[in-house]
């Protein structure tokens, strides 16, 4: 799942749960997703 | 007064227990509507115990140096026939019928418990601020967050409400407040102290420690938490030709100008004592946050999940809303941080191969105002959490012993903390070296 997937995904959940609070949360942990899919560390099954 | 004072005064019966247990106990009286460092007071039991350890140590019987010692215990860990609230409504009506195996073994050996310190609510915070209790208060500055979460124990050390407390540590929660408070605070290795009996925020994260007046204090509570009664104080390591490791890139990026006066001064005064001291670089360091982040956000919320459909109405809002964004992190992500944090703790390992200890600042702010959600760092804003977590959390992921010592104030009289860090499994090492560090950079001035 991408992240923007996820994020427009997580968003709707929790505004359909009452807690539209939540977005700026879930708009902080899309970013901190976005830096940890990119660390070096992170698998990639195709040679890089 | 350090527990190492009040062991000669005891056993040169120049005090009692009983003494020193009800001036903690006024202390408490006169300050605790102020600092609300206390959930529970346990006056009654404490008196009890104070007079029955008074009558042992007459009678010949010594426990070692927590004999007699009123102790403050952070309300997430169970102390038997006492409720452990963990600063929250969710847990109204739980009373442990068990000490937890580290509260055994301070009872073992001679504690007096005083009372259950106030903190974040579940550990899950920085500021100590979010409270089904009412928020804890810095006891240097009633306007300011004693740091977290174990806010209430730092705050009644400082405010000489107890000789020493016993705090939690998922991401910097003993050494935060300690800082804040202007006292020692421990970290040991991960796994060293037990955690049973402990409301847990991340299992894999979570350390016990204390919180004193000194570095021989922490030396002997963090002793007496494993069983393990040490009677002698430890000889401090020569800081001739002690080799200490500066983490600069990311650590000292972002620091407020007057904590990183007091770290510089504290380095120099280390360097006149011998100490040689190399800049590291930690090359991972600013995946710490995000692999941080992910790893307890989905821990804490594995662990709440079945109480935020149950019962979300007895959170405090601020932590209700950061356990459920805990509940959308992926299975993927959670590997990816697993395999973030083998690289980090390889990347410390490798630091303290070449040296003794890192030396780094606990807090890159003074205490910030209760409430606060940002601070203005030179030109850059931060929220609270991030800056308050920023140089500690690092050592919860890689399970390296780490600890704060005070290292002077702020031009406002707020306290600053340097943190060391030392190998995994040597914490006494570490503690060595702090009780070398500490006669330079901060000689012992008590509370109490």
């Amino acid at each position: 799942m991408t992240i923007e997937d996820w994020l427009k995904a997580a968003v709707a959940d929790a505004e359909r749960r009452g807690m539209p609070e939540l977005k700026p949360l879930l708009e902080a942990i899309a970013r901190a997703t976005r830096a940890l899919r990119a660390a070096d560390f992170a698998d990639d099954a195709a040679p890089r | 007064m350090t527990i190492e004072e009040l062991g000669k005064a005891l056993r040169a019966r120049d005090t009692s227990a009983e003494e020193i247990t009800e001036r903690c106990l006024q202390r408490i009286e006169a300050d605790n509507a102020r600092l609300n460092a206390f959930i529970l007071v346990m006056a009654d039991q404490a008196r009890q115990q104070a007079q029955a350890l008074d009558r042992e140590l007459a009678a010949g019987r010594d426990r070692g140096p927590l004999h007699g010692v009123p102790v403050s215990i952070k309300d997430l860990l169970d102390v038997r026939g006492t409720p452990t609230t963990a600063a929250s409504r969710v847990r109204d009506g739980h009373v442990a019928e068990h000490d937890a195996p580290a509260i055994a073994h301070l009872r073992q050996a001679g504690v007096i418990f005083i009372g259950k310190t106030n903190l974040h609510e579940f550990a899950f915070g920085t500021t100590s601020d979010d409270s089904a209790f009412g928020p804890v208060r810095n006891p240097h500055d009633p306007s300011r967050s004693p740091g977290g979460s174990s806010g209430g124990s730092a705050a009644s050390v400082a405010a000489g409400m107890a000789l020493a407390t016993i705090g939690t540590d998922t991401g910097g929660s003993i050494r935060i407040p300690a800082a804040a408070c202007g006292i020692v605070g421990l970290k040991p290795t991960y796994g060293e102290v037990s955690t049973e009996g402990v409301v847990p925020l991340s299992r894999p994260l979570d350390h016990v420690g204390p919180l004193t007046q000194s570095v021989a204090d922490a030396f002997f509570v963090h002793h007496a938490l494993q069983g393990d009664h040490i009677a002698a104080t430890p000889a401090p390591m020569p800081l001739t030709g002690v080799r200490l490791a500066v983490p600069r890139a990311y650590f000292c990026d972002l620091l407020d100008d007057d904590v990183r006066a007091r770290f510089e001064e504290a380095l120099g005064r280390l360097r006149s004592a011998g100490a040689h001291v190399d800049d590291i670089a930690i090359h991972h360091a600013n995946d710490i946050g995000p692999v941080y982040l992910h790893l307890t956000l989905a821990d804490a919320a594995a662990y709440h999940a079945a109480t935020l459909d149950r019962m979300p109405e007895r959170y405090t809002p601020n932590v209700r809303l950061r356990l459920e964004t805990g509940r959308y992190v992926l299975a993927e992500d959670y590997v990816r941080a697993l395999a973030g944090r083998d690289v980090l703790r390889r990347e410390v390992d490798a630091a303290l191969a070449q040296h003794d200890v890192l030396a780094l600042p606990t807090l890159p702010i003074p205490a910030p105002l209760i409430g606060a959600t940002s601070v203005q760092v030179g030109s850059r804003s931060d929220s609270v959490r991030n800056l308050m977590l920023r140089l500690t959390q690092l050592f919860n992921l890689t399970g390296h012993p780490a600890m704060s010592i005070p290292a002077g104030t702020t031009a406002a009289a707020l306290p600053c903390g340097v943190q060391l860090v030392g190998c995994r499994a040597q914490t006494d090492a570490l503690l060595r070296i702090a009780l070398a560090c500490e006669a330079h950079i901060n000689p012992v001035r008590t509370a109490v």
